[in-house]
């Protein structure tokens, strides 16, 4: 018998002495961010960057694999007592001697998430844990020259790359309403000091927005760059015009930011999307009565909100409580009752 | 079903009007749910978790009458605990709104031989959609007693004292065998059913996994202590069962609560629906303990009236619902859990009988009818 195989049945030998849970339940409570677990980390320090940024400190849990400079992770926090989940860039370099990684988190007017943690996020708090994913990275082979392009909060991928590796010839160009608005400027200085790297900041507040079609006055060998560019959709579409419009596409990367932009309204097109069926529903119909009248096998029980027996997950799109008008919106998890939720514009139910 | 309506005071738009004041209540408590919340049920399942530890660790060396004595007791309560205030509620997706999949009504399991979701049906679905109206709700006696007078009397219940004693004792077993409707599904045809067969395996294997745990694998754990460890846990689950029983006993069976008819729910109005659960329920008084170890059941009436609102919110939203009892004068069915154990069990006793004098009383309700 191999190792592997006496760890299994160990391991439901164990499942017996703790049935109906499970020994990771018990684990758990001594141990969270063990191997094995369930991945999470745990924050450990809180740095403010400017006035609405931060830096989030995190020791991941041991099942934790590693990032590449550039990639984002997925993470969810407890926000007034409410599972969130949302993707930040890691800011620290690949091989941190101790272990931790960063994110450097805006908070964004109305945001959730990003508000609570610059603001409000404790040492000490366990939160959960995705793998880091993404292939907006540093290729293998070592280009000569490089540009950053970037914009608020669009460094942060682009710092993670800075402090992971050096290249002998490297150039930023940054944008931000104002000085104090930039994100490890007194880092960069540093950087821009020790010549290893030269920077252009853009103020927007008193320059203007970037003008890329005059971007050859900041940089002249722009084209020959191996470009890294992230930022808002309207300086990223304009520089894949622009690079297209000059034949050097292949070398620019970008990472967009796609906030979920989810306009809540009255009804909308529904999709079922495990049976393939679409219909229109208005803002009154429970999802369950549009489900059943187009002839899909709907999950149903009280018919009135209390036995929880309708429960399907939203996968995308709004849908609001006909009790309390209450919106949600669809994230990786969230279930809804169709019984008491109507469509609040186009939505994506899983059945 | 009383001859007396004591709700006939109330207009329609009255009943309306009291439902309004009642989703206001709910609303209320939902705007406000938030971080205190969720801290609250996770300290519960840790509490009762580690509580759970210790015990069985204690019970390790339960041939010494303390360890036996202090690992009973607290198996008893981390029995109860998760049966009652972390199951049953988590179950009723009271803390689904946290998103967190742990702690979820679609993924929860209890320490009980009842699958959850099988549960969930016949609790969640049928007896909260249904409350107390005859045939319909099968937890009005759970289909083996008789509780109230309009129910047809049958020599059958001159036993039932003793098979509410003994599904008392057995009480999860009960829970699983009318959970899966066995009386209606052991017939010859119905046993073959597919679905049936599905869910009773599932039961079953349930069963086979919570015995093998807590009279094997423990015991077998304990070593010399097997014996002490085995009469331990078969203990800590007749109290679990007694204790769950006589206060789940507490929320429909006292003097005081009314049952109602198939016909009186057809076109039930969201106002009449919450009538008849403030009526079909009664709560029990007593200390925060007490609410905390009947898994807040002994706020039954307003649980009744919010299933699927947190349990630990139960005890001030009772403030505001017992004033809206007394503003629409309706009596609030409470008292401290030995006496509506003793009414509920009264009501057991008289009713293994047939119904006293009906020479007398069917004039009266007639005279009744005819007043009205």
């Amino acid at each position: 018998m191999t190792s592997a195989t006496l760890r299994s049945r160990a391991w439901k030998l164990l499942e017996m002495v703790t049935t109906p849970l499970l020994p990771s339940d018990y684990l758990d409570l001594v141990s969270p961010l063990r191997a094995g677990a369930d991945l999470r980390g745990r924050i450990e320090a809180v740095y403010p960057e400017t006035g609405d940024a931060a830096t989030i400190v995190i020791r991941p849990g041991r099942g934790w694999r590693g990032h590449r400079a550039g990639q984002y992770v997925r993470i969810g926090v407890d926000v007034d007592g409410v599972r969130l989940w949302r993707a930040y860039s890691l800011t620290s370099p690949a091989r941190r001697q101790d272990g931790r990684v960063t994110i450097t988190v805006k908070a964004i007017p109305d945001g959730k998430v990003s508000n609570h943690l610059v603001r409000r996020a404790k040492p000490g708090t366990l939160i959960q844990l995705d793998q880091a994913t993404g292939d907006f990275v540093l290729p293998q082979a070592t280009p000569a020259k490089v540009l950053y392009l970037t914009a608020g909060s669009g460094i942060t991928p682009v710092m993670g790359m800075l402090r992971d590796t050096e290249f002998d010839d490297v150039v930023m160009v940054h944008c931000a309403p104002r000085p104090q608005d930039v994100i490890f400027r007194n880092e960069l200085h540093d950087l821009v000091a020790d010549k290893r790297l030269r920077l252009t900041e853009v103020h927007t507040d008193t320059d203007g927005m970037l003008d890329i079609s005059r971007l050859g006055e900041l940089v002249p060998d722009w084209a020959e760059r191996e470009t890294w560019a992230c930022g808002p959709a309207g300086l990223l579409d304009a520089a894949e015009e622009h690079w297209r419009d000059h034949g050097v596409q292949e070398r620019l990367h970008t990472e967009r930011f796609r906030p979920s932009i989810v306009v809540a309204g009255d009804g909308g097109e529904v999709t079922f999307s495990s049976t393939g069926k679409t219909v229109d529903a208005d803002g009154a119909t429970p999802l369950l009565d549009v489900g059943e009248e187009s002839g899909v096998l709907m999950p149903s029980g009280c018919r009135m909100g209390i036995c929880f027996g309708c429960v399907t997950p939203l996968k995308a799109g709004a849908v609001r409580d006909l009790r309390t008008g209450e919106i949600t919106e669809a994230e990786p998890g969230v279930l809804i009752q169709t019984c008491v939720s109507a469509a609040a514009g186009p939505c994506d139910i899983e059945r | 079903m009383t001859a007396i309506d004591p709700t006939a005071h109330l207009t329609a738009e009255q009943i309306e009007e009291l439902g309004r004041e009642l989703d206001a209540i709910r609303d209320e408590v939902i705007a406000s749910r938030g971080e205190k919340d969720a801290a609250y049920i996770r300290k519960v399942i840790a509490a009762q978790r580690k509580l759970e530890l210790v015990s069985r660790g204690v019970l390790l060396f339960s041939m010494f009458p303390p360890a036996w004595l202090i690992g009973t007791a607290g198996l008893s309560v981390a029995k109860i605990m998760d049966n009652m205030e972390i199951g049953h509620n988590i179950l009723h997706g009271q803390w689904d709104w946290m998103r967190d999949p742990k702690i979820h009504s679609t993924t929860w399991e209890w320490d009980h031989v009842s699958p959850a979701d099988q549960w969930k049906h016949s609790h969640n679905e049928l007896h909260h959609t249904y409350t107390n109206v005859v045939g319909k709700d099968n937890d009005l006696g759970y289909g083996i007693m008789r509780v109230d007078e309009d129910q047809k009397w049958h020599p059958f219940h001159l036993g039932q004292p003793l098979w509410n004693f003994l599904n008392a004792c057995f009480f999860e077993y009960g829970i699983a065998a009318y959970d899966l409707e066995l009386g209606r599904n052991l017939s010859k045809h119905r046993r073959k059913n597919p679905e049936f067969r599905a869910r009773a395996k599932a039961v079953g294997r349930k069963i086979r996994k919570q015995v093998l745990k807590d009279y094997v694998i423990h015991p077998l754990l304990s070593g010399p202590s097997f014996l002490p460890t085995l009469a331990a846990t078969f203990t800590a689950n007749l109290v679990r069962n007694l204790w769950s029983h006589s206060v789940i006993m507490c929320g429909h069976f006292p003097e005081g609560v009314q049952v109602f008819e198939r016909r009186s729910i057809k076109g039930e109005t969201r106002g009449q629906w919450y009538l008849r659960q403030m009526m079909g329920s009664a709560n029990i008084s007593g200390s925060k303990a007490m609410h905390f170890m009947t898994g807040n059941l002994s706020h039954q009436i307003e649980h009744h009236l919010f299933p699927d609102l947190p349990s630990n919110r139960y005890a001030e939203v009772a403030v505001k619902v017992r004033a809206l009892f007394e503003k629409y004068e309706l009596e609030y069915v409470t008292g401290p859990l030995p006496k509506q154990v003793f009414s509920a069990w009264r009501k057991v006793f008289r009713l293994s009988l047939p119904n006293r004098k009906p020479e007398v009383e069917t004039p009266d309700r007639e005279q009744e009818l005819v007043a009205a």
